[in-house]
């Protein structure tokens, strides 16, 4: 399915997908052939296992959770109606997947959005900033060239509990709002959503290693996020 | 410092790849003895694993149910069509 769906994505399929043989789980035929048989409760477990990150997904594409609301019921009736047509040659999930953000894309598009477009991101021709501010290495340190100036800020101790604080992830889903869309739609999957790379390749349309690449500057720039807040404490 | 040897700014922008599994051997061991000498890139790079584990923290949990409920009658219509 991955390799098919690129076509429409303009894009070239990731390796990965074209040479590995994607085998079902036990579990996932079941699943499928109960859905094929209109059952219900199977339907319903597939809703509870990925509405929520649908919803996400979506709301990075248009401008509204009401729209988002309509483009992921859109998509889960895309998904009934293709069931029969489904092959198996990706996991369901990046089926789901696929359709949805081929689906939110456009309606993004529609609305003049700016819209995540990975599968046209070139990790050659689109130089990133660095990681860490430059002006915080020696560059001509004799012994240690391109070491650091100084210590970086120690964020003290931030313990589990912390992470989970009302404060803390406004923070954080405040330093991914703030990215590039290619850079958020890739660190929203793989770091919010726990997705694999290959996940995120298959349904996004992108290289392993462009999607390594917009996932590093991402993350850097949520880490630099997060640092400035402690340096403000 | 060794020609071959890591600079730590170096080390920043090899952390995703590092963490990914995706440096070469060479590389790899390159960035294994400079983070077992370097406490600074230690902590940059504990930073940056903090800061992974708090993105996974943004979840939602459930399934607004007043949805659950609008796709469950999508369903019974696609069954019954």
């Amino acid at each position: 399915m991955a390799t098919q769906r690129t076509g429409d994505l303009g894009a070239k399929a990731p390796s990965m997908s074209a040479s590995i043989v994607f085998r079902p789980i036990p579990e996932e035929l079941e699943l499928l052939s109960a859905l094929r048989r209109r059952d219900e409760s199977a339907f319903s477990r597939l809703v509870t296992a990925h509405h929520t990150s649908l919803m996400r997904v979506a709301r990075m594409y248009v401008g509204s959770q009401a729209v988002a609301e309509e483009v992921v019921q859109e998509t889960w009736l895309g998904v009934l109606k293709g069931l029969d047509r489904f092959e198996g040659r990706c996991t369901l999930k990046t089926w789901i997947f696929q359709i949805l953000v081929n689906r939110a894309r456009t309606r993004g598009e529609r609305e003049g959005r700016m819209i995540p477009f990975s599968a046209m991101f070139d990790a050659q021709s689109e130089p990133g900033e660095p990681a860490v501010d430059p002006s915080q290495f020696n560059e001509h340190d004799p012994e240690w060239p391109g070491g650091w100036v100084s210590q970086p800020r120690d964020w003290g101790k931030t313990p589990e509990q912390s992470l989970l604080s009302r404060e803390f992830r406004a923070l954080v889903q405040a330093g991914i709002d703030t990215l590039p869309p290619n850079q958020k739609e890739v660190i929203t999957l793989r770091d919010v959503q726990g997705w694999t790379s290959e996940e995120v390749c298959n349904v996004l349309g992108v290289s392993e290693t462009n999607q390594r690449v917009l996932l590093h500057r991402a993350r850097s720039k949520v880490r630099q996020a997060l640092d400035r807040y402690f340096a403000a404490k | 410092m060794n020609p071959n040897d890591m600079s730590c700014k170096e080390l920043v922008e090899l952390v995703t790849d590092y963490l990914e599994g995706a440096l070469s051997p060479a590389d790899r061991q390159r960035f294994d003895l400079h983070i077992g000498k370097c406490d600074w890139c230690k902590l940059y790079v504990d930073q940056i694993r903090l800061t992974i584990q708090a993105a996974g923290k943004l979840t939602e949990d459930s399934v607004d149910p007043r949805a659950k409920n609008e796709l469950l009658a999508v369903f019974r219509d696609w069954k019954n069509s």
